[in-house]
């Protein structure tokens, strides 16, 4: 009935490991893209050749990278099948079809156009190569769209309901799922979170150069066009995080608690703690640091609204375990007895707290007999480990405020054209080349490890969600994962820094537009 | 708004369609990979077959993510069976299809002979390795897989990889890498220059030859030599997504049934087989662009084959029959399949007029000057 455990941890390792690597690529992907196409627009309103040789110089980086990104992208399609069987049997009704929608809508358009992005500059005319260039762009930007509609339901499950005679969650309203405030909010962030990892790639090899005293005229134009952008990215990237939708749901009122280690709900607007040592035995907090007021702020944007701690959440989560264990009953029911209308109503009822009932089978396979005991332990089990969550929640915070900061002081050295002098904010641009993938690493890590034990928040818990593999074979494809990767890493590493060492092409006059310069038509019968 | 017996049947053709998308879209790149040893015999003539695929195998690999996401999105039971069932299965076609796009950026980032060796064969082996696998794949389909649901639906599968490596099913791969491999020169024929086109052509019109051969042996053999599957008593075709609400027989023969009730299905395997035969001729008259068409149209006629001959099933159960998957038991609710209805009727005719729109940017053939002018910027 329930899988084996060890299949759960490696097959969450792996999936964790195979996602995370995969998200090393997709913000540059998406920062990179924008910003190639601002270059190039201004190459075409202006016709000058620096600002084309600078858009070819950042599309070959692009392109290594987007490579690595597509390679890593099938993994995660084919993972949701191969490692999350029932996971995929039990809600892709409703979460097979944004990313159904985004391979139509975004990948397409993405990957046709990335083609001629790197073949086109001598196929088309200007305006069509810019219209192309900006066409990535987009296609990779609604990418990221439609998966974090995915990715924000997995959060915040809305419009969709279970089904008892096909035993799944099904949409009833798919305009809720896609409008899910969750998924909009996630979606704002992390675009906003890539395109500052592309405006600090570009910053931090722009500083490069300068420091190193080469291709002066693109580096001083790049970092300028990566400093404006960089500044308005990381102030959206904080304005607008990804917590104002923590407070739409129940779960996510869980995840902030976690964030926050608030073990008891404080009178509003309650205060942020900025230093502590969260305890998980004791639900309690030691050597705190606390500002008051500011977290009842953070979250629920009022000084009157409450913000529930951790210990009243538990309590919740047991009246919904006893609600979901009616629902779990009823179920058997119907499934005996299709045509029981009485029972379906029942189930109707309680349906929407059948995935608390579901915690209990970690603890025992025939959950209708749990005791008091089983049922106050499976709720303590909706708490996630707080520890990493807090402090990957507050260094991603500190590493966001640090981006603004760093992007002001460039945006105010470009404009006052001192930046090429200012050799040691140029260092610390440098050095700041890892930290976006730092911030975006951690805030992946505490979306999903704070989405814990939850697959779907609230409707299926992570352990069920798994295909009923050995462990033997999860085993295989995790260690081949980590060495193919690995290698990969390797090589795109080395090429990235080649082709940085190398720089941008020497100059050479602009080539005039030509139709078709492989071979006219007729040549090529 | 349409019932849903007729969603689940136009989402029957649909995932064809898809699958078929994949086939000759991306199927011409993996077979002009599969080619690239025995076409190109110096680094300039490898690099002449690479950059024809150069530009589009990204988009076209898009197929590929499409037909995962639309099974998902339409047919999840099916999604989550044929996923986890052939699990290393998929994991090998995975890696190949993680290391064909590195190689085709990495290759020409260094000039050094033994790294761009090593990608060639990288190359190769990704083009051959999914090929196979996909066919293999097709052939455990029509074999039916061991594998049955529990009361909750988690489904258990009771086979391992060697299993699905049986000989019918590894005919079904050979298939499929004849059919790419034909399909992929006759890509090359039209797209390369000499002299990487004549040779293409050449191997293109033995891949055919073969692949008719095996194909003719799989009819025969799906005719006498494995059970095929049939519904018995009624199943609701507006029903439950609950496969097992019905009752299945396993009988000799059983795929040749939907030939005679429904006569018109015979057009599949003999589209299939006239098609590869017009490649060979028209390849041998040098007339590349209807050569292709006709690769095109023999390659989607052996998937329509395939799904033709097991209709309604999707994928049978060896282990337990009534669990098999069908096209009234294994889809979406009507309102998911109503809504990813309307997706793809808006989005696909402008993914086509797009596509198109690239092609026709990219027209005309990669020449061995082309990549001595273009060699700082190209594959």
């Amino acid at each position: 009935m329930t899988a084996a455990l060890d299949v759960v941890q490696l097959s969450r390792l792996q999936f964790g490991l195979t996602a995370m690597y995969h998200f090393l690529f997709i913000p540059l992907t998406l920062g990179l893209a924008v910003l190639l196409g601002v270059m190039e627009s201004v190459y075409v309103m202006t016709g000058r050749e620096v600002w084309r040789r600078m858009t070819k110089f950042w599309g070959l980086l692009f392109g290594i990278n987007f490579a690595m990104g597509v390679a890593t992208g099938i993994t995660m399609e084919f993972q949701f099948g191969m490692n999350w069987a029932y996971y995929s049997h039990y809600v892709g009704d409703v979460f097979g079809a944004p990313l159904a929608i985004e391979g139509l809508m975004a990948f397409f358009l993405e990957a046709t156009f990335i083609g001629l992005f790197f073949f086109g500059w001598d196929k088309l005319s200007k305006g069509a190569h810019l219209a192309v260039t900006w066409l990535v762009a987009l296609g990779s930007n609604l990418s990221a769209l439609w998966i974090l509609i995915a990715n924000g339901w997995m959060q915040h499950p809305v419009g969709s309901r279970f089904n008892p005679d096909t035993m799944r969650m099904e949409v009833t309203d798919f305009s809720a799922v896609i409008f899910n405030p969750v998924a909009q909010a996630k979606f704002v962030h992390t675009v906003s979170a890539g395109y500052v990892t592309g405006s600090i790639f570009v910053l931090a090899i722009s500083a490069f150069y300068l420091l190193r005293g080469h291709h002066i005229e693109i580096a001083k134009r790049s970092a300028t066009v990566a400093a404006s952008f960089g500044l308005a990215a990381s102030l959206s990237v904080v304005v607008l995080g990804d917590e104002s939708g923590y407070t739409a749901g129940e779960n996510q009122k869980m995840k902030i608690a976690a964030i926050e280690a608030m073990w008891n709900t404080e009178p509003a607007p309650a205060p942020f703690t900025v230093f502590g040592l969260p305890n998980q035995a004791t639900h309690t907090t030691d050597y705190e640091i606390r500002i008051p007021w500011m977290l009842g702020l953070i979250d629920t944007r009022s000084l009157s609204a409450e913000v529930p701690g951790i210990n009243e959440l538990v309590a919740h989560a047991q009246e919904r375990i006893r609600s979901g264990l009616i629902a779990y009953e009823a179920l058997a029911k119907v499934r005996a007895n299709r045509g029981d209308a009485d029972t379906r109503a029942v189930l109707a009822t309680h349906g929407d707290d059948l995935g608390y009932a579901l915690l209990l089978k970690k603890l025992r396979p025939d959950i209708g007999n749990a005791s008091d005991v089983q049922i106050a332990e499976a709720a303590e089990n909706t708490v996630p480990v707080v520890s990493p969550l807090f402090w990957s929640f507050r260094v991603m915070v500190a590493l966001g405020m640090f981006f603004i900061g760093l992007f002001a002081v460039a945006f105010y050295l470009a404009s006052t054209r001192r930046l090429q002098s200012s050799r040691i904010f140029l260092w610390v641009a440098l050095c700041a080349l890892p930290l976006p993938w730092i911030a975006g690493e951690l805030g992946w890590y505490v979306a999903e490890v704070g989405r814990q034990p939850w697959v779907i928040e609230g409707v299926l818990p992570t352990f069920l969600a798994v295909s009923s593999l050995s462990a033997s074979n999860v085993l295989t494809t995790l260690v081949g994962f980590i060495t193919f990767y690995s290698a990969l890493l390797v090589v795109d590493i080395y090429l990235m820094t080649k082709t940085i060492r190398l720089g941008p092409a020497p100059i050479r006059p602009a080539p005039s537009f030509r139709p078709s310069p492989i071979a006219t038509p007729a040549a090529a019968e | 708004m349409l019932d849903y017996e007729m969603l689940r049947l136009i989402w029957w053709a649909l995932l064809g369609i898809l699958l078929i998308g994949f086939a000759v879209m991306d199927g011409f790149d993996l077979g002009a990979a599969m080619l690239l040893p025995f076409v190109g015999r110096t680094d300039a003539e490898r690099r002449v077959a690479i950059n024809t695929v150069g530009p589009v195998w990204e988009g076209n690999q898009v197929w590929l993510v499409l037909g995962g996401g639309a099974i998902f999105a339409a047919w999840p039971t099916l999604y989550a069976v044929a996923f986890s069932g052939f699990y290393l299965a998929m994991f090998l076609a995975l890696c190949a299809l993680i290391v064909r796009p590195v190689s085709f950026k990495f290759r020409s980032k260094l000039t050094h002979p033994t790294w761009r060796s090593v990608w060639d064969w990288a190359l190769f082996a990704c083009g051959l390795v999914p090929s196979l696998i996909f066919g293999v794949a097709f052939g455990n389909v029509i074999e039916g897989a061991p594998f049955r649901f529990d009361d909750t639906m988690r489904m258990t599968y009771e086979g391992t990889l060697f299993g699905l490596l049986n000989p019918f099913a590894l005919l079904c791969g050979l298939v499929s890498v004849a059919m790419l491999a034909m399909h992929g020169g006759a890509y090359l024929a039209l797209k390369a220059g000499p002299p990487i086109a004549a040779r293409a052509a050449f191997f293109a019109r033995r891949a055919a030859l073969v692949m008719i051969a095996l194909f003719l042996i799989g009819g025969v053999w799906v005719a006498i030599g494995i059970d095929g599957y049939a519904i018995v008593g009624v199943v609701a075709h507006d029903g439950p997504s609950n496969p097992l609400l019905k009752d299945v027989a396993r009988t000799a023969g059983a795929w040749m049934a939907n030939y005679s009730t429904y006569p018109w299905m015979m057009l599949a395997p003999c589209l299939a087989i006239a098609g590869a035969l017009l490649t060979i001729v028209l390849l041998g008259g040098a007339r590349n662009g209807l050569a292709f068409v006709a690769s095109a149209v023999s390659v989607a006629s052996v998937i329509a084959t395939a799904g033709l001959s097991i209709f309604p099933f999707l994928l049978p159960s060896s282990l337990d029959p009534k669990a098999s998957l069908t096209v009234w038991d294994a889809s979406s609710s009507r309102l998911t399949l109503a809504i990813m209805l309307g997706a793809t009727l808006l989005l696909l005719p402008i993914v086509l007029i797009y596509t198109a729109w690239v092609y026709r940017v990219l027209r005309g053939r990669v020449t061995l000057a082309y990549v001595d002018e273009n060699s700082a910027s190209i594959y």
